[in-house]
């Protein structure tokens, strides 16, 4: 038994415990200290992701390859950002107890082992981990009403998508006899051994996976949740989470039912047309920005959902392009709501960034950046994510998607010129506070990649195209 | 290598991305930097037309192929490479471009006080993505400059603009958009076709005709809105009436060049059957923009909106030009195409100078000019007769051109081009008249300045280029000769082709 393979998630969770440990030494406030700890301990892991061996341990339950690799460094990558952005922000928001990076770092380990998973119990226990972190987080400001309703909120749903892609995987380990992806995919090859409960069953677990991304017609939760969770939290779970969750749906359809993907295609397909369709047109109307970037994450769940549809290996080089680049943009926005303060007090309407190109012009351009990047306009990194896609789409021979798919890019590029308009075209609003350093740092190196992506984009498609090989051997 | 002996298009792109980039590093009180900024702006856009003017005078005018050719690995996994050249269609466009950005630059010395510095780096970013579009020789890449155009534009329009700005640079960024998608679904069914985006290799790969109307109309979806053609012009007035001076000068200038320069790179070699099926379509569109928007002009009250108006026809000759399929025809376009970029650039300038002044664009307001500031209204005349295609300046020997190719075509496609030119005399000549002539009706129009010494300069290039281009045609039409040439060759032989295929 190869037990390194998963060092990387053995030296995350051992960490954990450690800074728990000094964590709940009474002495004095630990917050900024297990933060940096935290931080050291994403960016020990990362380097062992990339040093990780390649193959299949503790029976089949776990693997490693190069999708796995690209995914955890891209999620770990996504953490740290999202934590180095949430640290300020919960000091004045009073919130800063030494229990959050630690849950920050037992849900991007939930991460990690769902993105290993080779097999449907992994799979779950990594997800469990992952979500119940995520609902204490959404809840972390506890004295505040909003707070809590968001956690308990997310919590009720998503024990409920939990329930039915827990009641999924149990059909298809009773008519398929296994849960290991290997014999899955083994035995699904043969059309005999597909009977209709593991049609069913896989519908079931593709209703918890797409409300795990938030797709149409499991996005409810998504706007609600973002609006009353803290933002340093909902920058965590808006950016770095959704990487693990891509991950894990494309490991599962590819793998175990790669070769049912005449069944599920029509299912994403509606989910991807619903998500696209719906995202761009909702949030028109939003004045909320972290209402407005739910939203938007929303339709970029449907264009992800495109690529994999699309499927083969342009479809899913798509969706492993799309990933990160959206991780960044939303990364590099959501440390622009983290930044938006007024007098110590938090703002978040779109109205409160009026005029901010003349108060505070870094801010304003790198958020123009990341608006239109959004939008997919080039040469911003956002247009290389949806090209990718778009390809996919139309190798594939899907046009009513690929057609939807660009003319509600063209609906959803109006709310985000009106972020860009409210920013340079009106009138200041009065300053807001001077930025955090680590909201400055974030909104710097991702804005940076975003604007620079066209430069020098090859690593990023060739570590995808290694990674979408992997996925397809 | 190229003929240069270094990547000089490169240099011309991304030369001015550079000084945007300084100018961003700026720091110091508002004055310093503003100052600063407008002189980096002048520098780098007056050094990228020196080297530009390489083009002009080394450019093989023999040679239809592409020249000055550089080649990077940019993605190669998938088969698209930083690929740029210049051939005789394309050369010129790029010398427009790198003219009119200084031109502009100076022209918007006083007039911009706020936010100096964005609006220099908007400027320079928008020249990379113009002299990058017109150099491209990949789809992708031509595609990113090509969208590219509209966030530098969107905010010039919106932040310097007038009191409609908002509608205005929403509308010009929405609507250009659903174009330019639909475009980019067409690219990526040819990348999926042929394999490659290279443009080169594109217009050696045979499309089989039932495609080529669908590709045609996602890229007509695109380049039609951008031409603008009629009845997709609708964004062009209010564009034209928001942005400020500089920027429809512009838009004017280059941006309407992209839709028709698109139709000659693009829809005519590439799709030469669905460009000879939809010859006629164009010709309706094209002579309907040539008469009704001359007649729209005639009607309008505010001075940028009529030469608004007036842009779109002719673009509309334009188009009428390029699909006819003829040397004469397609020179005809091209070269009106260029004249237009001066001409109709020095008509918003003119409306400038007296906004400036006066801060009304409304034609009744003024009146008798002509007494008050001879000298400007010296060069309004001069480039309203271009405008109205006078023999010997810039704007005939285009129009000449087109209504020669058109009569080839049919004699009554020419008539319709050729009742534009009346009509375009009527609108012009009565908006001179309006602002020039006339008694003085305002008593605060006396106080006016003459020209300034700083608008003498602004002006210069173009009178002399309006002169230029009228009397010695020769000069800019033997640059593109040998590639129209090919070009028609090209689109005969493709069309014979298939005939012999049929029978």
């Amino acid at each position: 038994m190869n037990w390194t393979l998963a060092l990387p998630e053995i030296v995350l969770a051992l960490s954990g415990l450690a800074i728990l440990g000094i964590g709940v030494m009474p002495r004095q406030d630990t917050y900024f200290a297990s933060c940096m700890a935290t931080i050291g301990a994403f960016i020990v892991t990362g380097a062992l992701v990339l040093g990780a061996p390649e193959g299949t341990a503790f029976g089949g339950q776990i693997a490693s390859d190069a999708f796995a690799r690209f995914m955890k460094i891209f999620t770990l990558g996504g953490a740290a950002l999202a934590l180095a952005l949430s640290i300020e922000w919960n000091r004045t928001e009073g919130i800063a107890r030494f229990e959050y990076p630690v849950l920050v770092l037992f849900a991007t380990l939930g991460m990690l082992v769902m993105i290993s998973a080779n097999d449907l119990m992994t799979l779950y226990l990594g997800l469990e981990l992952l979500s119940l972190s995520l609902y204490v987080l959404a809840a972390f400001d506890r004295d505040n009403p909003r707070s809590a309703e968001a956690g308990l909120k997310f919590f009720v749903l998503g024990a409920l998508s939990s329930g039915l892609m827990l009641y999924g995987m149990s059909l298809v380990y009773g008519f398929a006899g296994t849960t290991n992806f290997d014999s899955l995919a083994e035995a699904m090859a043969t059309p005999a051994n597909v009977s209709a409960g593991v049609i069913v069953g896989m519908v079931f677990m593709i209703a918890g996976f797409t409300f795990k991304v938030a797709a149409v017609p499991f996005h409810m939760w998504t706007p609600d949740v973002y609006e009353g969770a803290p933002s340093s939290v909902v920058a965590y779970f808006a950016t770095a989470t959704k990487v693990g969750a891509i991950a894990v749906i494309v490991r599962v359809m590819v793998g175990p039912f790669g070769s049912l993907a005449d069944q599920w295609q029509q299912v994403m397909m509606l989910a991807s047309l619903g998500s696209m369709v719906l995202g761009s047109f909702a949030a028109l109307r939003q004045e909320n920005i972290k209402r407005l970037l739910a939203y938007s994450w929303i339709s970029h769940t449907g264009f992800v959902m495109m690529g994999l549809v699309a499927g083969g290996d342009a479809g899913l080089r798509g969706v492993i392009i799309y990933t990160p680049i959206y991780l960044i943009m939303s990364l590099g926005a959501f440390a622009v709501v983290v930044a938006m303060r007024r007098q110590g007090r938090a703002v978040e309407n779109v109205s409160d960034l009026a005029g901010l190109a003349r108060t505070d012009l870094g801010m304003a351009v790198w958020m123009g950046v990341f608006m239109f990047s959004m939008a997919g306009i080039p040469p911003l990194a956002g247009f290389f994510a949806k090209v990718f896609v778009f390809k996919a789409a139309i190798d594939a021979g899907l046009w009513t998607l690929a057609v939807v798919g660009v003319l509600s890019s063209v609906v959803s590029a109006f709310y985000y010129l009106r972020v860009v308009k409210v920013m340079f075209f009106d009138e200041p609003a009065g300053a807001l506070d001077a930025r955090p350093a680590g909201a400055s740092f974030v909104m710097a190196s991702t804005g940076l990649f975003n604007a620079l992506f066209f430069l020098w984009p090859a690593p990023l498609v060739a570590a995808a195209q290694a990674a979408t090989a992997a996925l397809l051997r | 290598m190229n003929a240069a002996g270094f990547p000089l298009l490169s240099l011309l792109t991304f030369l001015p991305l550079a000084g945007a980039v300084f100018i961003l590093t700026l720091r110091g009180d508002d004055k310093a930097v503003a100052d600063n900024a407008r002189w980096t702006a002048l520098w780098t856009s007056l050094i990228v037309f020196v080297l530009s003017l390489i083009l002009w005078f080394s450019f093989d005018k023999a040679d239809p192929g592409f020249q000055f050719v550089e080649r990077l690995d940019w993605l190669s996994e998938v088969g698209i490479s930083y690929h740029v050249g210049v051939d005789g269609i394309s050369v010129l466009f790029v010398l427009l471009s790198t003219l009119l950005t200084p031109i502009c630059i100076l022209a918007s010395w006083d007039t911009i006080q706020t936010r100096v510095r964005e609006y220099m780096v908007a400027f320079l970013v928008l020249e990379t993505m113009m002299v990058g579009m017109f150099c491209a020789l990949d789809f992708i890449v031509f595609y990113i400059f090509f969208e590219g155009v509209l966030i530098p534009m969107f905010l010039i329009i919106g932040v310097w603009g007038g009191k409609r700005r908002v509608y205005a640079s929403f509308k010009f960024f929405l609507y250009t958009l659903l174009g330019s998608v639909l475009m980019l679904l067409a690219i990526l069914l040819l990348w999926h076709r042929a394999g490659t985006t290279d443009i080169p290799e594109l217009m050696g790969y045979t499309i089989p005709p039932a495609l080529q109307t669908w590709i045609f109309l996602a890229f007509f979806a695109s380049f039609a809105v951008k031409v603008p053609m009629w009845p997709f012009h609708t964004w062009l007035p209010d564009a034209h009436v928001e942005a400020p001076t500089a920027g429809s000068v512009i838009l004017a200038g280059v941006l309407l060049k992209m839709g028709a320069y698109g139709f000659l790179r693009f829809s005519l070699p590439m799709l030469p059957h669905a460009s000879a099926d939809f010859a006629p379509f164009i010709y309706a569109l094209s002579i309907i923009a040539v008469v009704y928007t001359s007649l729209v002009a005639l009607a309008q009250e505010d001075m940028k909106k009529l030469i608004a108006y007036s842009s779109v026809a002719h673009m509309g000759i334009v188009t009428l030009g390029i699909f006819t399929f003829n040397a004469q025809g397609l020179s005809g376009a091209l070269f009106t195409m260029l004249s237009h970029g001066v001409v109709s650039g020095a008509l918003f300038l003119c409306v400038g100078v007296l906004y400036d002044r006066v801060h009304s664009r409304e034609i009744a307001r003024y009146g008798g000019v002509a007494r008050i500031m001879p000298a400007y209204a010296l060069i309004f005349m001069l480039f309203t007769m271009a405008s109205v295609a006078l023999p010997g300046l810039a704007g005939f020997p285009g129009e000449l051109l087109v209504i020669v190719g058109a009569w080839k075509i049919n004699p009554w496609v020419a008539f319709g081009a050729a009742l534009g030119m009346i009509l375009g005399a009527a609108y012009a000549l009565s908006l001179y008249k309006r602002v020039a002539f006339g008694a003085i009706t305002r008593e605060d129009l006396r106080g006016l300045r003459d020209m300034s010494p700083r608008e003498h300069i602004v002006f210069a290039p173009l009178v002399l280029l309006a002169i230029w281009m009228g009397v010695y045609p020769q000069s800019f039409l033997s640059f593109f000769e040998a590639s129209v040439n090919a070009l028609v060759l090209r689109h005969e032989a493709a069309l014979a082709a298939t005939r012999l295929a049929g029978m």
